[in-house]
């Protein structure tokens, strides 16, 4: 069985899965019944300044997008931070992390920017034996309005500041979670880096609205006929974390920086998704919020089967290795053709890859009067349409060309060799440069 | 083909080779890739999910589904067997519309079940088609424990016992083992001599010596087992059946179902195994209906089964009786046999019909029969056992019988329903135990 022990930062934890701040970590019963259900580490849910506590809406605070069949695929919310005072969180964390030593115990942290806030309470939440901290920069609703959360985070030079800070109060581990509210994830990133932080995490969640209900004619979730933008989390928004961690990856400056993937994890393959392109371990909110704590059982099970397929013994041998083909699209080879094929076996007759590639892409599917869909090799671009809109996993497919075949659309042979924009003679600065 | 279902008498090859394996091919085909995916989508991760509750071996459902789902069948095929060792077979033979899928949440909203059981099958095959053992034996223990009965109960309690490093030998008087999965269970459920290859993969555990033709009562007794081995499981099934205690029960033809189906179960062609034109079958179980879809699927012309009571009270479950229906049986209830008509041979039996108290009514009813097949239940057969509670034995709910280091489980043993997950069960639960007493 590979191994599937976790050193993020220094900080140990008995596998990458761990749970992100939020209701599932919002106190010692959930995180107690969280890892005896196998979670390796919790982002506890953010701590604000001691004194009364911020209140949360007292009506809904979740909205959804529901797929086929009731499937939740996105989740938005208008919650703030803890509700609870300080001092109980503080007491239960110090509770939960003697009793489990080897499990991660981070500290999410929100206090308004200034520097003896963060220098208070730091050393102070330090004191529960907590392996580290997560300085909460993301939440994009009700606290960025106080100067606080996705507000710090969208202005990078603050992120660098509280870092510092952050560095400085106390000597442990320092986890900037970043807000996707933002045109360009590699300032905040940079800018974490600059300030000394040890990691980034991301995404928190983006700003949404999940509905307008057309009667009352409010955003939903609806209060008392008004709504707001909430914070957008779940399997929809994977795509856009993912890319924002391939970007922090990939970027010579920040190449080194450890990365804690968050955003729509929900299976195995999503968490070795993420960390297949950086991330050095995964944080779960919405899976959790939607299937309960039993699910890292699959994630568990899944993780270290596809390891002993592969050979892997550690995580730490997978970490990063799809990061190096992220690339630009200039430096995409152009010489690589494919053409979509549809195999007639598998194929239930729906018609939906004709209607797409008909009405919307190259008229390159040929329908004949019982049904039977052919691709026209001299129209098909290879868009991959059809094989996005088909129902039947891997009835259409894509045969890649060899070198040298025609290449019925454009009646060239396909070119040998890896040839790409930056030298295509219809690259307008190629041609400048001849 | 000489022989058609028209033929007269008791003959073989009533139909061709070829549809003979048609008949007797997979119940339900199994799924494929895309079905299974397809299936999986449906299930809900419920919380505490009542599926697992109904499942007599506790398999965590939700979660093996899931692990189809996300594309790790083999990793649902753990969650299954760490459960159930025969978790193929349960796949395949289980009752699941009265267990796992009765109680779905989406056949109680929409009475369309998640496919359970097509869905475990899809899981225990991909596993076992890469003829791997997914379990480790521990190291030895140098205990000795003598299974008797290489059934699922036996079975599943000897692997567990070697998987904790015990060293176990099974015993059984049949000359194979698998009990009731090589001699019972319908063909269609079990094709391709799966009873006996799952045996051979469960073995790979390795700890585990299986000696048949070894009668408990004739070359071994309880007596020597208990003095030679640190504990004892029984696990010896229901070797007896019930007579229908008539007039004429002795002529030709009359026969025990449950000796039907293993003569037909161990047959190495179909085609040579004769069924007769008109067959009559006495029960209302499984064994009954069993008994009765494979003498239609055999050839013969005309199969009915009588049940004495009303057909909301048979044990078959609705589905059994619909299959039964569907492949042509025809189903008569409240009909009590009388008398077997025939000279050497069965020619007719006699039924008065009775109302649901099986009290007479006076009305009879004659039907051609060229063979009749007694399904009315095994009993438990044996001496010097341990004290029995009703017909079976006594045990408690971890199996211990009335004599200390000896343990029993499944067909024979009191409580739980008669069934291959049962018994798959209170197999693996009197492991559990007995290797807590011994360590
Ligand atoms: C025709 C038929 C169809 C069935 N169909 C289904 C079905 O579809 N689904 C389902 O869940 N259940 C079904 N059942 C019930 C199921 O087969 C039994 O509940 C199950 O096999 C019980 O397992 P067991 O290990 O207790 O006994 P068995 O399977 O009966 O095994 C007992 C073993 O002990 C051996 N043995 C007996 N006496 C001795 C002795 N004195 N010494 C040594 N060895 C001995 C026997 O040879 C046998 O191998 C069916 C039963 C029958 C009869
Ligand atoms: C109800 C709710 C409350 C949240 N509260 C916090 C919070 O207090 N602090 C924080 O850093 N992130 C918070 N988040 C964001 C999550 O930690 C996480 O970054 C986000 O949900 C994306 O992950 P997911 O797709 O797995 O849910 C919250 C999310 C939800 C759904
Ligand atoms: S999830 Fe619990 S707290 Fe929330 S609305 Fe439902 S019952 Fe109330």
């Amino acid at each position: 069985m590979a191994d599937l022990t976790s050193d993020f930062i220094g900080i140990k934890s008995p596998n990458p899965f761990w749970l992100a701040s939020a209701p599932p970590t919002d106190k010692e019963y959930n995180v107690r019944r969280a890892f005896e259900a196998g979670w390796g580490g919790v982002v506890w849910k953010t701590l604000g300044e001691e004194g009364p506590p911020v209140v949360n809406v007292n009506g809904p605070r979740y909205g959804a997008i529901h797929g086929a069949d009731r499937r939740l695929l996105g989740l938005n919310n208008i919650e703030l931070i803890t509700d609870r005072p300080l001092e109980v969180n503080l007491e239960e964390m110090t509770r939960v992390k003697k009793d489990y030593p080897d499990h991660a115990l981070i500290a999410s942290v929100m206090v308004p920017c200034e520097e003896d806030a963060w220098k208070k309470i730091l050393p102070q939440i330090a004191e529960t034996g907590c392996d580290g901290f997560e300085l909460n920069f993301g939440c994009p609703h009700g606290m960025a309005e106080r100067g606080m959360g996705s507000a710090v985070g969208q202005v990078p030079d603050y992120i660098e500041m509280v870092s510092r800070w952050a560095k400085e109060a106390t000597g442990l581990p320092v986890i900037v979670k970043l807000t996707p509210n933002i045109t360009n994830i590699l300032y905040p990133a940079e800018a974490a880096l600059k300030g000394g932080a040890d990691a980034v995490s991301l995404i928190n969640t983006i700003n949404s609205i999940t509905g307008v209900n057309l009667d009352v004619m409010s955003p939903e979730p609806m209060i008392d006929g008004k709504g707001t933008h909430g914070g957008y989390c779940g399997p929809a928004v994977k795509p856009i974390a993912m890319n924002m961690v391939a970007e922090i990856a990939r970027n010579p400056a920040t190449a080194n920086l450890p990365i804690s993937g968050i955003g729509g994890i929900t299976t195995w393959r999503d968490a070795a998704e993420f960390m297949a392109l950086g991330a050095g371990n995964v944080q779960v909110c919405t899976a959790a919020m939607t299937y309960g704590f039993k699910i890292v059982q699959e994630m568990i099970s899944g993780l270290s089967q596809w390891m002993d397929e592969k050979g892997y013994t550690s995580t730490s041998d997978f970490v990063g290795m799809a990061t190096p083909n992220v690339t630009d699209w200039q430096y995409l080879n152009l010489n690589h053709i494919t053409k979509a094929e549809i195999n007639q076996d598998d194929c239930i007759k729906c018609g939906r890859c004709y209607a797409a590639c008909e009405d919307t892409s190259h008229q390159a599917i040929e329908m004949s009067d019982d049904r039977v869909f052919t691709v026209k090799d001299d129209e098909c671009v290879a868009c991959n349409l059809c094989v996005n809109v088909c129902p039947v996993e891997g009835c259409i497919t894509m045969r890649t060309l060899d070198a040298g075949e025609m290449d019925e659309r454009t009646g060239q042979p396909v070119a040998a060799g890896y040839g790409n924009w930056t030298a295509h003679p219809n690259n307008p600065s190629v041609q400048a440069a001849e | 083909m000489t022989n058609s279902p028209l033929s007269q008498g008791v003959v073989s090859g009533r139909l061709s080779s070829a549809e003979l394996a048609e008949n007797f091919a997979d119940l339900h085909a199994p799924l494929d890739d895309h079905e299974a995916l397809v299936a999986a989508d449906r299930c809900y991760f419920c919380h505490d999910a009542p599926c697992m509750e109904a499942c007599p071996t506790d398999i965590d459902i939700p979660l093996f589904i899931r692990q189809i789902s996300t594309g790790t069948p083999e990793a649902a095929a753990r969650t299954i067997l760490s459960q159930n060792i025969l978790g193929g077979m349960c796949a395949r033979v289980c009752p699941t519309e009265t267990l796992c899928e009765e109680v779905c949440v989406r056949e109680v909203a929409e009475g369309k079940p998640v496919k359970i059981g097509e869905l475990q099958r899809y899981a225990t095959d991909t596993l076992m088609a890469e003829d791997t053992h997914p379990f480790e034996r521990d190291a030895s223990t140098g205990k000795k424990i003598a299974v008797v009965g290489a059934g699922p109960a036996g079975l599943s309690a000897a692997h567990r016992l070697a998987m904790y490093g015990h060293d176990v030998t099974v015993f059984d008087g049949r000359a194979k083992p698998g009990g009731l999965n090589e001699f019972g269970i319908a063909s269609y459920k079990s094709v391709d001599n799966f009873a006996a290859r799952e045996v051979e993969w469960l073995l790979q555990i390795g700890g585990i010596t299986v000696e048949t033709g070894k009668r408990l009562g004739e070359r071994l007794s309880l007596e020597t087992l208990k003095a030679d081995y640190d504990a004892v499981f029984l696990g010896i099934g229901l070797g007896g059946v019930n007579a229908l205690g008539l007039e004429g029960e002795d002529k030709g033809g009359v026969l025990d179902a449950v000796d039907f189906i293993s003569n037909l179960r161990q047959a190495s062609d179909l085609t040579n195994v004769a069924i007769g034109r008109d067959v009559v079958v006495i029960g209302g179980g499984m064994t009954a209906v069993d008994a009765a879809v494979q003498a239609k699927l055999l050839g013969a012309l005309n199969v009915s089964l009588v049940y004495r009571r009303g057909r909301d009270r048979m044990a078959a479950s609705v589905f059994e009786q619909d299959l039964a229906a569907s492949k042509g049986v025809h189903i008569i209830s409240n009909a009590s046999p009388k008398a077997v008509i025939g000279n050497g041979a069965v020619r007719e039996i006699e039924f008065e019909y009775t109302d649901n108290d099986l009290k007479a009514t006076g009305q009879t009813v004659r039907l051609p029969a060229d063979q009749v097949f007694k399904a009315i239940g095994q009993t438990l057969s044996g001496d010097g056992l341990p004290d029995l509670d009703g017909s079976k034995i006594a045990v408690d709910g971890t199996g211990r019988t009335s004599v200390d280091w000896i343990w029993a489980g499944g067909d024979c043993a009191s409580g739980g329903d008669d069934l291959t997950v049962t018994a798959v069960a209170e197999g693996r639960d009197a492991a559990e135990d007995i290797h807590a007493s011994l360590s």
